[in-house]
Protein backbone atom coordinates (compact mmCIF):
# COMPACT_ATOMS: atom_id res chain seq x y z
CA UNK A 1 0.00 0.00 0.00
CA UNK A 2 1.39 3.53 -0.74
CA UNK A 3 2.50 5.32 2.11
CA UNK A 4 0.31 8.14 1.42
CA UNK A 5 1.28 10.02 4.72
CA UNK A 6 4.55 9.71 4.04
CA UNK A 7 6.93 13.05 1.86
CA UNK A 8 6.44 12.18 -1.58
CA UNK A 9 9.10 9.92 -3.14
CA UNK A 10 8.66 11.78 -6.45
CA UNK A 11 8.30 15.71 -6.00
CA UNK A 12 7.52 17.40 -9.75
CA UNK A 13 7.60 21.08 -9.53
CA UNK A 14 6.18 22.90 -12.54
CA UNK A 15 8.70 21.28 -15.39
CA UNK A 16 8.72 22.21 -18.89
CA UNK A 17 10.26 20.16 -21.65
CA UNK A 18 10.13 21.28 -25.24
CA UNK A 19 11.77 19.71 -28.45
CA UNK A 20 12.30 22.18 -30.94
CA UNK A 21 9.30 23.81 -31.21
CA UNK A 22 7.20 21.14 -30.45
CA UNK A 23 5.98 21.27 -25.98
CA UNK A 24 5.81 18.59 -24.88
CA UNK A 25 5.63 18.86 -21.17
CA UNK A 26 4.39 22.48 -20.03
CA UNK A 27 4.86 23.75 -16.00
CA UNK A 28 3.39 20.26 -14.95
CA UNK A 29 3.71 19.47 -11.38
CA UNK A 30 2.93 16.04 -9.35
CA UNK A 31 3.80 13.96 -6.82
CA UNK A 32 3.90 10.31 -5.53
CA UNK A 33 3.85 8.96 -2.65
CA UNK A 34 6.02 6.00 -1.69
CA UNK A 35 4.80 2.52 -2.38
CA UNK A 36 2.36 4.01 -4.86
CA UNK A 37 1.70 2.43 -8.12
CA UNK A 38 0.46 5.19 -10.97
CA UNK A 39 -0.38 4.48 -14.19
CA UNK A 40 0.08 7.40 -16.69
CA UNK A 41 -2.34 7.39 -19.63
CA UNK A 42 -3.41 9.36 -22.33
CA UNK A 43 -2.97 9.80 -26.55
CA UNK A 44 1.01 9.44 -28.16
CA UNK A 45 2.57 12.79 -27.68
CA UNK A 46 0.88 13.54 -24.68
CA UNK A 47 3.84 13.42 -22.92
CA UNK A 48 3.65 10.70 -20.52
CA UNK A 49 6.61 8.55 -21.87
CA UNK A 50 8.97 11.72 -21.28
CA UNK A 51 7.98 12.03 -18.09
CA UNK A 52 9.55 8.92 -17.46
CA UNK A 53 12.50 9.56 -19.47
CA UNK A 54 13.03 12.31 -18.05
CA UNK A 55 12.81 10.90 -14.58
CA UNK A 56 15.74 7.82 -15.58
CA UNK A 57 17.82 11.35 -17.10
CA UNK A 58 17.23 10.27 -20.33
CA UNK A 59 16.24 13.59 -21.12
CA UNK A 60 16.97 16.85 -19.10
CA UNK A 61 14.40 19.61 -18.10
CA UNK A 62 13.58 22.89 -19.57
CA UNK A 63 12.52 24.54 -16.32
CA UNK A 64 11.13 24.02 -13.06
CA UNK A 65 12.59 20.95 -10.66
CA UNK A 66 12.64 17.51 -9.62
CA UNK A 67 12.88 16.07 -6.34
CA UNK A 68 13.75 12.36 -6.36
CA UNK A 69 13.69 10.32 -2.29
CA UNK A 70 14.52 14.53 -1.05
CA UNK A 71 17.19 15.01 -3.17
CA UNK A 72 17.05 17.55 -6.32
CA UNK A 73 17.40 15.57 -9.75
CA UNK A 74 19.12 17.71 -11.54
CA UNK A 75 20.82 20.16 -9.75
CA UNK A 76 23.23 19.78 -6.32
CA UNK A 77 23.99 22.11 -3.14
CA UNK A 78 27.65 23.26 -4.34
CA UNK A 79 29.59 25.53 -2.55
CA UNK A 80 26.46 26.79 -0.39
CA UNK A 81 24.78 27.24 -3.83
CA UNK A 82 22.27 25.12 -6.17
CA UNK A 83 23.88 24.10 -9.32
CA UNK A 84 23.43 21.81 -12.00
CA UNK A 85 24.42 18.36 -11.13
CA UNK A 86 27.40 16.80 -12.31
CA UNK A 87 27.49 13.07 -13.31
CA UNK A 88 28.92 12.10 -9.85
CA UNK A 89 25.13 12.97 -8.57
CA UNK A 90 23.45 11.93 -11.30
CA UNK A 91 25.13 8.81 -10.79
CA UNK A 92 24.28 8.28 -7.47
CA UNK A 93 20.49 9.62 -8.00
CA UNK A 94 19.68 6.75 -11.01
CA UNK A 95 20.77 4.01 -7.97
CA UNK A 96 17.14 5.05 -6.97
CA UNK A 97 15.46 4.76 -10.25
CA UNK A 98 15.30 1.75 -12.61
CA UNK A 99 13.16 1.77 -16.48
CA UNK A 100 11.85 -0.90 -18.55
CA UNK A 101 11.65 -0.04 -22.22
CA UNK A 102 9.37 -0.50 -24.85
CA UNK A 103 11.67 -2.22 -26.83
CA UNK A 104 13.11 -4.30 -24.00
CA UNK A 105 17.14 -2.98 -25.09
CA UNK A 106 18.45 -6.22 -23.58
CA UNK A 107 22.30 -6.12 -24.25
CA UNK A 108 22.40 -8.03 -27.45
CA UNK A 109 25.93 -9.94 -26.83
CA UNK A 110 25.74 -11.15 -23.25
CA UNK A 111 23.31 -14.08 -22.24
CA UNK A 112 20.65 -13.82 -19.86
CA UNK A 113 22.29 -13.85 -16.96
CA UNK A 114 25.03 -11.40 -18.00
CA UNK A 115 22.47 -9.06 -18.78
CA UNK A 116 21.20 -9.21 -15.05
CA UNK A 117 24.23 -9.91 -13.57
CA UNK A 118 26.42 -6.86 -15.26
CA UNK A 119 24.52 -3.47 -13.72
CA UNK A 120 25.16 -5.10 -9.53
CA UNK A 121 28.76 -6.06 -10.43
CA UNK A 122 30.32 -3.11 -12.68
CA UNK A 123 28.36 -0.10 -10.24
CA UNK A 124 28.03 -2.06 -7.02
CA UNK A 125 30.66 -4.16 -6.80
CA UNK A 126 28.71 -7.36 -6.20
CA UNK A 127 30.76 -10.26 -6.79
CA UNK A 128 29.59 -12.08 -9.24
CA UNK A 129 28.95 -15.46 -7.13
CA UNK A 130 25.95 -13.20 -5.12
CA UNK A 131 25.28 -11.00 -8.18
CA UNK A 132 24.63 -14.74 -9.73
CA UNK A 133 22.70 -15.90 -7.30
CA UNK A 134 20.46 -12.73 -7.02
CA UNK A 135 19.91 -12.57 -10.87
CA UNK A 136 19.17 -16.27 -9.97
CA UNK A 137 16.06 -15.62 -7.77
CA UNK A 138 15.01 -13.09 -9.97
CA UNK A 139 14.72 -15.11 -13.15
CA UNK A 140 13.13 -17.36 -10.90
CA UNK A 141 10.43 -14.87 -10.47
CA UNK A 142 10.06 -13.84 -14.07
CA UNK A 143 9.93 -17.50 -14.74
CA UNK A 144 12.82 -17.48 -16.95
CA UNK A 145 15.18 -19.43 -14.47
CA UNK A 146 16.07 -22.03 -17.29
CA UNK A 147 17.03 -19.96 -19.99
CA UNK A 148 20.04 -18.13 -18.18
CA UNK A 149 22.05 -19.19 -20.18
CA UNK A 150 20.52 -18.20 -23.46
CA UNK A 151 21.17 -15.19 -25.47
CA UNK A 152 18.58 -12.63 -25.86
CA UNK A 153 18.10 -13.47 -29.81
CA UNK A 154 17.21 -16.76 -28.75
CA UNK A 155 14.03 -15.46 -26.64
CA UNK A 156 10.33 -14.28 -27.67
CA UNK A 157 9.49 -11.02 -27.21
CA UNK A 158 7.70 -11.37 -23.88
CA UNK A 159 10.76 -13.28 -22.26
CA UNK A 160 12.88 -10.58 -23.48
CA UNK A 161 10.69 -8.13 -21.64
CA UNK A 162 10.72 -10.46 -18.96
CA UNK A 163 14.28 -10.73 -18.54
CA UNK A 164 14.30 -6.46 -19.22
CA UNK A 165 12.50 -6.31 -15.74
CA UNK A 166 14.77 -9.09 -13.79
CA UNK A 167 17.63 -6.46 -15.13
CA UNK A 168 15.74 -3.20 -14.19
CA UNK A 169 15.39 -5.50 -10.21
CA UNK A 170 18.90 -6.29 -10.32
CA UNK A 171 20.17 -2.71 -8.80
CA UNK A 172 17.06 -3.10 -6.44
CA UNK A 173 15.67 0.15 -7.33
CA UNK A 174 13.32 2.56 -5.14
CA UNK A 175 11.42 3.14 -8.16
CA UNK A 176 10.33 1.64 -11.06
CA UNK A 177 9.33 2.82 -14.61
CA UNK A 178 7.54 0.90 -16.83
CA UNK A 179 7.54 2.45 -20.31
CA UNK A 180 4.49 0.69 -22.67
CA UNK A 181 6.42 -2.42 -21.62
CA UNK A 182 3.71 -4.33 -23.60
CA UNK A 183 3.18 -2.39 -26.96
CA UNK A 184 5.97 -3.89 -28.96
CA UNK A 185 4.73 -7.33 -27.72
CA UNK A 186 2.11 -9.93 -30.19
CA UNK A 187 -1.11 -9.96 -28.55
CA UNK A 188 -0.10 -13.45 -26.91
CA UNK A 189 2.69 -13.03 -25.51
CA UNK A 190 1.48 -9.48 -23.86
CA UNK A 191 -0.27 -11.54 -20.44
CA UNK A 192 3.37 -13.33 -19.70
CA UNK A 193 4.88 -9.65 -19.38
CA UNK A 194 1.50 -8.40 -17.29
CA UNK A 195 1.38 -11.06 -14.99
CA UNK A 196 4.97 -10.53 -13.70
CA UNK A 197 4.00 -6.68 -13.41
CA UNK A 198 1.30 -7.93 -11.43
CA UNK A 199 3.08 -10.10 -8.89
CA UNK A 200 5.46 -7.10 -8.52
CA UNK A 201 2.81 -4.55 -7.60
CA UNK A 202 1.20 -7.10 -5.16
CA UNK A 203 4.39 -8.40 -3.71
CA UNK A 204 6.85 -5.47 -3.59
CA UNK A 205 6.73 -2.11 -1.67
CA UNK A 206 8.59 -0.26 -4.79
CA UNK A 207 6.80 2.72 -5.92
CA UNK A 208 5.98 2.33 -9.74
CA UNK A 209 5.28 4.63 -12.48
CA UNK A 210 3.69 2.89 -15.25
CA UNK A 211 2.59 4.36 -18.80
CA UNK A 212 0.29 1.83 -20.68
CA UNK A 213 -2.03 1.67 -23.11
CA UNK A 214 -3.20 -1.65 -21.60
CA UNK A 215 -6.58 -0.33 -19.56
CA UNK A 216 -7.99 -3.03 -18.14
CA UNK A 217 -4.01 -3.69 -16.67
CA UNK A 218 -4.02 0.08 -15.60
CA UNK A 219 -7.53 -0.45 -13.91
CA UNK A 220 -6.37 -3.42 -11.59
CA UNK A 221 -2.92 -2.41 -11.14
CA UNK A 222 -2.63 1.21 -10.02
CA UNK A 223 -3.59 2.94 -7.21
CA UNK A 224 -3.75 6.19 -9.31
CA UNK A 225 -4.26 6.93 -12.82
CA UNK A 226 -3.04 10.15 -14.55
CA UNK A 227 -4.80 10.93 -17.55
CA UNK A 228 -2.17 12.82 -19.96
CA UNK A 229 -2.63 15.61 -22.82
CA UNK A 230 -0.88 17.86 -24.55
CA UNK A 231 1.96 17.93 -21.94
CA UNK A 232 -0.68 18.68 -18.93
CA UNK A 233 -2.66 16.56 -16.62
CA UNK A 234 -6.13 16.72 -17.44
CA UNK A 235 -7.15 14.36 -14.73
CA UNK A 236 -6.27 12.73 -11.69
CA UNK A 237 -7.82 10.14 -9.72
CA UNK A 238 -8.41 6.59 -8.44
CA UNK A 239 -8.40 4.11 -11.00
CA UNK A 240 -12.82 3.77 -10.72
CA UNK A 241 -13.02 7.28 -10.93
CA UNK A 242 -11.14 7.75 -14.42
CA UNK A 243 -12.54 4.90 -16.11
CA UNK A 244 -15.82 4.82 -14.49
CA UNK A 245 -16.83 8.29 -13.89
CA UNK A 246 -14.15 10.52 -15.93
CA UNK A 247 -14.84 13.92 -15.14
CA UNK A 248 -13.18 15.76 -18.12
CA UNK A 249 -14.42 15.81 -21.29
CA UNK A 250 -11.43 14.66 -23.27
CA UNK A 251 -10.89 11.97 -21.01
CA UNK A 252 -14.19 10.82 -21.56
CA UNK A 253 -13.54 11.13 -25.47
CA UNK A 254 -10.10 9.21 -25.13
CA UNK A 255 -11.51 6.33 -23.16
CA UNK A 256 -14.22 6.30 -25.80
CA UNK A 257 -11.84 5.63 -28.57
CA UNK A 258 -9.74 3.78 -26.79
CA UNK A 259 -12.45 1.33 -26.06
CA UNK A 260 -13.91 1.35 -30.09
CA UNK A 261 -10.36 0.29 -30.92
CA UNK A 262 -11.14 -2.83 -29.15
CA UNK A 263 -9.15 -2.50 -25.62
CA UNK A 264 -11.38 -3.51 -22.54
CA UNK A 265 -11.41 -1.24 -19.85
CA UNK B 1 67.52 -7.16 -70.85
CA UNK B 2 67.44 -10.98 -69.97
CA UNK B 3 65.89 -12.53 -66.67
CA UNK B 4 68.88 -13.37 -64.58
CA UNK B 5 67.84 -15.76 -61.71
CA UNK B 6 71.05 -16.07 -60.37
CA UNK B 7 70.78 -12.38 -59.47
CA UNK B 8 67.75 -13.08 -57.97
CA UNK B 9 68.79 -15.81 -55.65
CA UNK B 10 71.90 -12.94 -55.11
CA UNK B 11 69.49 -10.77 -53.99
CA UNK B 12 66.75 -12.23 -52.25
CA UNK B 13 68.07 -11.93 -48.65
CA UNK B 14 68.72 -8.54 -49.08
CA UNK B 15 65.16 -7.75 -50.38
CA UNK B 16 64.14 -10.23 -47.19
CA UNK B 17 65.19 -7.51 -44.88
CA UNK B 18 62.70 -4.81 -46.63
CA UNK B 19 60.00 -7.15 -46.43
CA UNK B 20 60.43 -7.61 -42.86
CA UNK B 21 60.66 -3.78 -42.16
CA UNK B 22 57.24 -3.60 -44.66
CA UNK B 23 55.52 -5.99 -42.64
CA UNK B 24 56.58 -4.71 -39.50
CA UNK B 25 55.32 -0.60 -40.83
CA UNK B 26 52.35 -2.35 -41.51
CA UNK B 27 51.64 -3.92 -38.67
CA UNK B 28 52.90 -1.28 -36.30
CA UNK B 29 50.69 1.28 -38.82
CA UNK B 30 47.86 -0.88 -38.26
CA UNK B 31 47.65 -0.67 -34.52
CA UNK B 32 48.47 3.12 -34.73
CA UNK B 33 45.50 4.05 -37.22
CA UNK B 34 43.12 1.52 -35.10
CA UNK B 35 44.04 3.35 -32.24
CA UNK B 36 44.33 6.89 -33.41
CA UNK B 37 40.99 6.25 -35.97
CA UNK B 38 38.71 5.18 -32.13
CA UNK B 39 40.20 8.20 -30.23
CA UNK B 40 38.93 10.33 -33.12
CA UNK B 41 35.68 8.84 -33.42
CA UNK B 42 34.87 8.76 -29.67
CA UNK B 43 36.27 12.52 -29.76
CA UNK B 44 34.25 13.70 -32.57
CA UNK B 45 31.25 12.32 -30.63
CA UNK B 46 31.41 14.52 -27.51
CA UNK B 47 28.66 16.80 -27.16
CA UNK B 48 31.69 18.86 -26.18
CA UNK B 49 31.25 21.14 -29.43
CA UNK B 50 34.92 22.54 -27.74
CA UNK B 51 36.77 19.52 -28.26
CA UNK B 52 34.43 17.83 -31.08
CA UNK B 53 35.12 20.73 -33.78
CA UNK B 54 38.78 21.33 -33.82
CA UNK B 55 38.84 17.12 -34.20
CA UNK B 56 36.84 17.30 -37.14
CA UNK B 57 39.29 19.83 -38.17
CA UNK B 58 42.20 18.08 -37.82
CA UNK B 59 40.76 14.87 -39.20
CA UNK B 60 39.36 16.64 -42.42
CA UNK B 61 42.72 18.27 -42.79
CA UNK B 62 45.15 15.05 -42.37
CA UNK B 63 43.00 13.28 -44.85
CA UNK B 64 42.38 15.89 -47.41
CA UNK B 65 46.60 16.37 -47.97
CA UNK B 66 48.63 13.54 -49.24
CA UNK B 67 50.36 10.80 -47.30
CA UNK B 68 53.65 11.47 -48.90
CA UNK B 69 53.36 15.21 -47.95
CA UNK B 70 52.94 14.26 -43.96
CA UNK B 71 55.27 11.76 -44.46
CA UNK B 72 57.72 14.78 -45.15
CA UNK B 73 56.32 17.26 -42.64
CA UNK B 74 57.20 14.55 -39.78
CA UNK B 75 60.60 13.45 -40.77
CA UNK B 76 62.34 16.60 -42.19
CA UNK B 77 60.00 19.61 -40.73
CA UNK B 78 59.77 18.39 -37.24
CA UNK B 79 63.45 18.60 -36.57
CA UNK B 80 63.30 21.77 -37.01
CA UNK B 81 61.02 22.61 -34.06
CA UNK B 82 63.07 19.49 -32.05
CA UNK B 83 61.34 16.77 -32.75
CA UNK B 84 63.30 13.92 -34.08
CA UNK B 85 62.20 10.67 -34.79
CA UNK B 86 64.01 7.98 -36.33
CA UNK B 87 62.91 7.28 -40.30
CA UNK B 88 60.58 3.65 -38.89
CA UNK B 89 58.86 5.42 -36.14
CA UNK B 90 58.14 8.87 -38.44
CA UNK B 91 56.42 7.05 -40.70
CA UNK B 92 54.52 4.50 -38.60
CA UNK B 93 53.30 8.03 -37.00
CA UNK B 94 52.49 9.06 -40.65
CA UNK B 95 51.04 6.00 -41.87
CA UNK B 96 48.94 5.70 -38.74
CA UNK B 97 47.84 9.35 -38.42
CA UNK B 98 46.63 9.03 -41.81
CA UNK B 99 45.10 6.21 -42.09
CA UNK B 100 43.71 7.03 -38.80
CA UNK B 101 41.62 9.53 -40.14
CA UNK B 102 39.95 6.43 -42.48
CA UNK B 103 39.43 4.35 -39.56
CA UNK B 104 37.39 7.12 -37.44
CA UNK B 105 35.23 6.90 -40.20
CA UNK B 106 34.68 3.06 -39.92
CA UNK B 107 34.27 3.69 -36.27
CA UNK B 108 31.60 5.96 -36.63
CA UNK B 109 29.22 3.77 -39.15
CA UNK B 110 30.00 1.33 -36.62
CA UNK B 111 29.43 2.99 -33.32
CA UNK B 112 26.11 5.02 -34.93
CA UNK B 113 24.82 1.70 -36.04
CA UNK B 114 24.40 0.48 -32.35
CA UNK B 115 20.65 1.32 -31.26
CA UNK B 116 20.06 4.18 -29.58
CA UNK B 117 18.30 2.18 -27.30
CA UNK B 118 21.66 0.20 -25.99
CA UNK B 119 22.82 3.82 -24.57
CA UNK B 120 19.59 4.02 -22.81
CA UNK B 121 20.06 0.77 -21.66
CA UNK B 122 23.40 1.49 -20.18
CA UNK B 123 22.26 4.58 -18.45
CA UNK B 124 19.73 3.12 -16.38
CA UNK B 125 21.59 0.54 -15.85
CA UNK B 126 23.61 3.22 -13.77
CA UNK B 127 26.65 2.00 -16.35
CA UNK B 128 29.38 5.33 -16.11
CA UNK B 129 29.88 6.50 -19.46
CA UNK B 130 33.51 4.27 -19.73
CA UNK B 131 31.74 1.17 -18.51
CA UNK B 132 29.17 2.06 -21.27
CA UNK B 133 31.66 1.80 -24.11
CA UNK B 134 33.58 -0.97 -23.16
CA UNK B 135 30.63 -3.36 -21.86
CA UNK B 136 27.93 -2.18 -24.13
CA UNK B 137 28.84 -0.10 -27.37
CA UNK B 138 32.36 -1.18 -28.48
CA UNK B 139 31.64 -4.73 -28.09
CA UNK B 140 29.02 -4.52 -30.42
CA UNK B 141 30.16 -2.02 -32.81
CA UNK B 142 33.38 -3.49 -33.68
CA UNK B 143 32.80 -7.26 -34.97
CA UNK B 144 30.94 -5.72 -38.08
CA UNK B 145 33.55 -3.21 -38.56
CA UNK B 146 36.69 -5.79 -38.72
CA UNK B 147 36.34 -6.03 -42.41
CA UNK B 148 36.49 -2.58 -43.41
CA UNK B 149 39.01 -1.99 -40.93
CA UNK B 150 41.42 -4.98 -42.43
CA UNK B 151 40.44 -3.78 -46.06
CA UNK B 152 41.83 -0.63 -44.96
CA UNK B 153 45.13 -1.99 -43.49
CA UNK B 154 45.69 -3.79 -46.86
CA UNK B 155 45.67 -0.48 -48.68
CA UNK B 156 47.89 1.10 -46.24
CA UNK B 157 50.38 -1.84 -46.94
CA UNK B 158 50.51 -1.28 -50.73
CA UNK B 159 50.95 2.24 -49.50
CA UNK B 160 53.84 1.65 -47.41
CA UNK B 161 56.81 2.10 -50.35
CA UNK B 162 55.95 5.80 -49.49
CA UNK B 163 58.48 5.57 -46.76
CA UNK B 164 60.66 4.85 -48.90
CA UNK B 165 61.13 8.82 -49.24
CA UNK B 166 62.04 9.05 -45.55
CA UNK B 167 64.85 6.34 -46.15
CA UNK B 168 63.12 3.91 -43.73
CA UNK B 169 64.89 0.84 -45.45
CA UNK B 170 61.25 -0.98 -46.52
CA UNK B 171 61.42 -3.86 -49.44
CA UNK B 172 60.86 -0.72 -52.18
CA UNK B 173 64.19 0.91 -51.01
CA UNK B 174 66.16 -1.85 -50.71
CA UNK B 175 64.82 -2.74 -53.92
CA UNK B 176 66.06 0.57 -55.63
CA UNK B 177 69.02 0.57 -53.92
CA UNK B 178 69.89 -2.53 -55.32
CA UNK B 179 68.87 -1.71 -58.71
CA UNK B 180 71.19 1.95 -58.16
CA UNK B 181 74.36 -0.23 -57.54
CA UNK B 182 74.12 -3.15 -59.90
CA UNK B 183 72.18 -0.92 -62.84
CA UNK B 184 69.86 -3.62 -62.91
CA UNK B 185 65.75 -3.20 -62.16
CA UNK B 186 64.05 -5.50 -63.57
CA UNK B 187 64.50 -8.33 -61.36
CA UNK B 188 64.20 -5.89 -58.25
CA UNK B 189 61.40 -4.16 -59.18
CA UNK B 190 59.73 -7.43 -60.64
CA UNK B 191 59.94 -9.10 -56.97
CA UNK B 192 58.73 -6.13 -54.45
CA UNK B 193 55.17 -5.95 -57.42
CA UNK B 194 55.20 -10.00 -57.00
CA UNK B 195 55.50 -9.83 -53.50
CA UNK B 196 53.10 -7.02 -53.17
CA UNK B 197 50.31 -9.50 -55.41
CA UNK B 198 51.33 -12.37 -53.13
CA UNK B 199 50.44 -10.66 -50.15
CA UNK B 200 47.45 -8.97 -51.10
CA UNK B 201 45.72 -11.82 -52.80
CA UNK B 202 46.46 -13.79 -49.66
CA UNK B 203 44.73 -10.69 -47.53
CA UNK B 204 41.66 -10.94 -49.84
CA UNK B 205 41.17 -14.71 -48.66
CA UNK B 206 41.14 -13.17 -45.19
CA UNK B 207 39.40 -10.59 -45.84
CA UNK B 208 36.93 -12.64 -47.00
CA UNK B 209 36.99 -14.67 -44.43
CA UNK B 210 36.42 -11.90 -41.91
CA UNK B 211 33.51 -11.05 -43.79
CA UNK B 212 31.93 -14.09 -43.59
CA UNK B 213 32.96 -14.44 -39.72
CA UNK B 214 32.15 -11.01 -38.62
CA UNK B 215 30.07 -9.16 -41.31
CA UNK B 216 27.28 -9.66 -39.81
CA UNK B 217 25.21 -8.08 -36.80
CA UNK B 218 22.69 -10.52 -34.88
Amino acid sequence: MPALNSPPIIEINGISKSFGAFKVLNDLSFSVAPGEKLALIGPSGSGKTTILRILMTLEGIDGGDIKVDGDDLYKMQRNGKLQPADEAHLHKMREKIGMVFQLFNLFPHKCVLDNVTLAPMLTKGVARKDAERHAMELLEMVGLADKAKSMPSQLSGGQKQRVAIARALALKPKIMLFDEVTSALDPELVEEVLNVLWKLCRETDMTMLLVTHEMGFAHDFADRVLFFDRGRIVEDGKPDEIFRHPKQERTQAFLKKIIAAGHRV
Amino acid sequence: MEWDWAFVIQILPTLFEGVKITILATLLGSIVAAAIGLVIAIVRRSKNRIVSIPMGFVAEFIRGTPLLVQLYFIFYVLPDLGITLSPLVAGVIGLGLHYGTYTAEVYRAGIDNVARGQWEAAKACNLSSIQTWTQIILPQALPPMIPALANYFIAMFKETPLLSAITVLELMNQARSIANYNYRYIEPITLVGAFFLIISLVSVVGLRWLERRYGRID
